[in-house]
């Protein structure tokens, strides 16, 4: 009867947990592990040129790959528009 | 007798830092009613450095037309700019986007930026503090910057010797289609940053940015002695944008040839173009 809870509780983190970030501007939750690269391929399937800045900082393409986003983190993805 | 015109008098390109352009017009891309229209007119302008702006991405969307769909990445070099900050923080970021972005297509464009910082919303105008700073900020980064100024003729030279690889002063502000409107200080502007008896360097190139409404402010700029024009309303917003871009280039080159020719002085009494002698006029000639 009690076994539910407690095998609970000694779960280990599953990889479905979840923090907020901000992405352009808004509250947006990804799953805890996710990296820059897989944010970019989630919400710009189509993104081609485009780079990715984090709490003011351009993260290099590079780089995308390997760094997770953290709880908090303010990230931008832009691309060029018209413009004079 | 028909004569064709040989076109003897081709426009040498305009080096800024290590870039070269061979159209000393630069077009911007943006308020066209549509992509395919803003192509047809870049073509028509002869242009080969378009500017562009950074913004976020639009999350929703992600199918719809991008404008790098309908710019040849090949052909144009890249300007992307800083417009739309109001802080010297904001515009070194937002270059750096823009370097990011044009490194991932491999565009030349990511050696440089067209710095922007604006004081106010409603002219426009930029904040020549801020500027200042940005541009010192992103020139010891290791840009070419092209710095987009107020006509202020002092603000020039110091953002000269800031590092700017061109001051481009605004001839009016952005979009309003009012020209040239104090050709004095774009005079004094030249003077400063290209005459060598005044400090300045010939080569140094500077570009009349913003305010163009008709190819008449083009061929002022160019007959005071710019070495080049940047617009994009005076095209976008033209009932016919193509052939309006086609009368920009036209005015630009028209401007740059009749500096270069030694225009004549101008003089209160008239001088006859037709010879006196000969002429068969019975009359007393009034005036004589």
């Amino acid at each position: 009867m009690y076994a539910r809870p407690i095998a609970r509780s000694i779960a280990p983190v599953t990889p479905t947990e979840e923090l907020t970030i901000e992405l352009n501007g808004r509250p947006h939750a990804v799953v805890a592990g996710t990296t820059l690269a897989d944010l970019v391929a989630r919400t710009l399937p189509n993104a081609r040129a485009f780079a990715v800045e984090v709490n003011r900082r351009v993260v290099p393409r590079r780089e995308l790959a390997e760094r997770r986003v953290a709880p908090g983190d303010s990230i931008e993805i832009v691309t060029l528009v018209g413009g004079g | 007798m028909t004569t064709t015109s040989t076109h003897p008098f081709p426009l040498p390109p305009l080096r800024i830092a290590g870039f070269e352009l061979k159209s000393r017009l630069v077009t911007g891309t943006g308020k066209y009613r549509d992509y395919e229209t803003m192509q047809r007119a870049l073509d028509a302008s002869g242009c080969d450095v378009v500017t562009v702006a950074v913004r976020r991405e639009r999350l929703v969307d992600a199918a719809g037309r991008s404008l790098l769909d309908f710019l040849d990445l090949e052909r144009y070099t890249i300007l992307p700019n800083t417009a739309g900050c109001f802080s010297a923080d904001d515009a070194v970021r937002v270059a750096r986007l823009g370097r990011e972005i044009l490194d991932s297509v491999d565009n030349p464009g990511k050696g440089w930026v067209k710095l922007e910082v604006l004081g106010d919303r409603k002219t426009l105008l930029p904040d020549p503090v801020g500027t200042l700073e940005a541009c010192r900020e992103l020139v010891k980064d290791g840009f070419t910057v092209l710095c987009y100024s107020s006509d202020d003729p002092i603000m020039a030279v110091r953002l000269r010797d800031a590092g700017a690889a061109s001051v481009m002063p605004a001839g009016s502000p952005i979009g309003s289609g009012r020209g040239v409107a104090n050709p004095a200080n774009i005079q004094l502007i030249l003077e400063l940053l290209k005459v060598a008896s005044s400090g300045g360097e010939p080569s140094y190139p500077v570009i009349v940015d913003a305010g163009v409404g008709t190819p008449s402010d083009i061929t002022l700029a160019m007959e005071l002695g710019a070495d080049g024009v940047l617009l994009n309303t005076g095209i976008a917003h033209a009932q016919d944008p193509v052939r309006m871009a086609h009368a920009m280039r036209l005015a630009l080159e028209s401007g740059y040839h009749g500096l270069r020719s030694g225009r004549i002085g101008r003089k209160l009494h008239a001088s006859a173009s037709s010879p006196w002698e000969g002429s068969i006029a019975s009359v007393v000639i009034p005036g004589e």
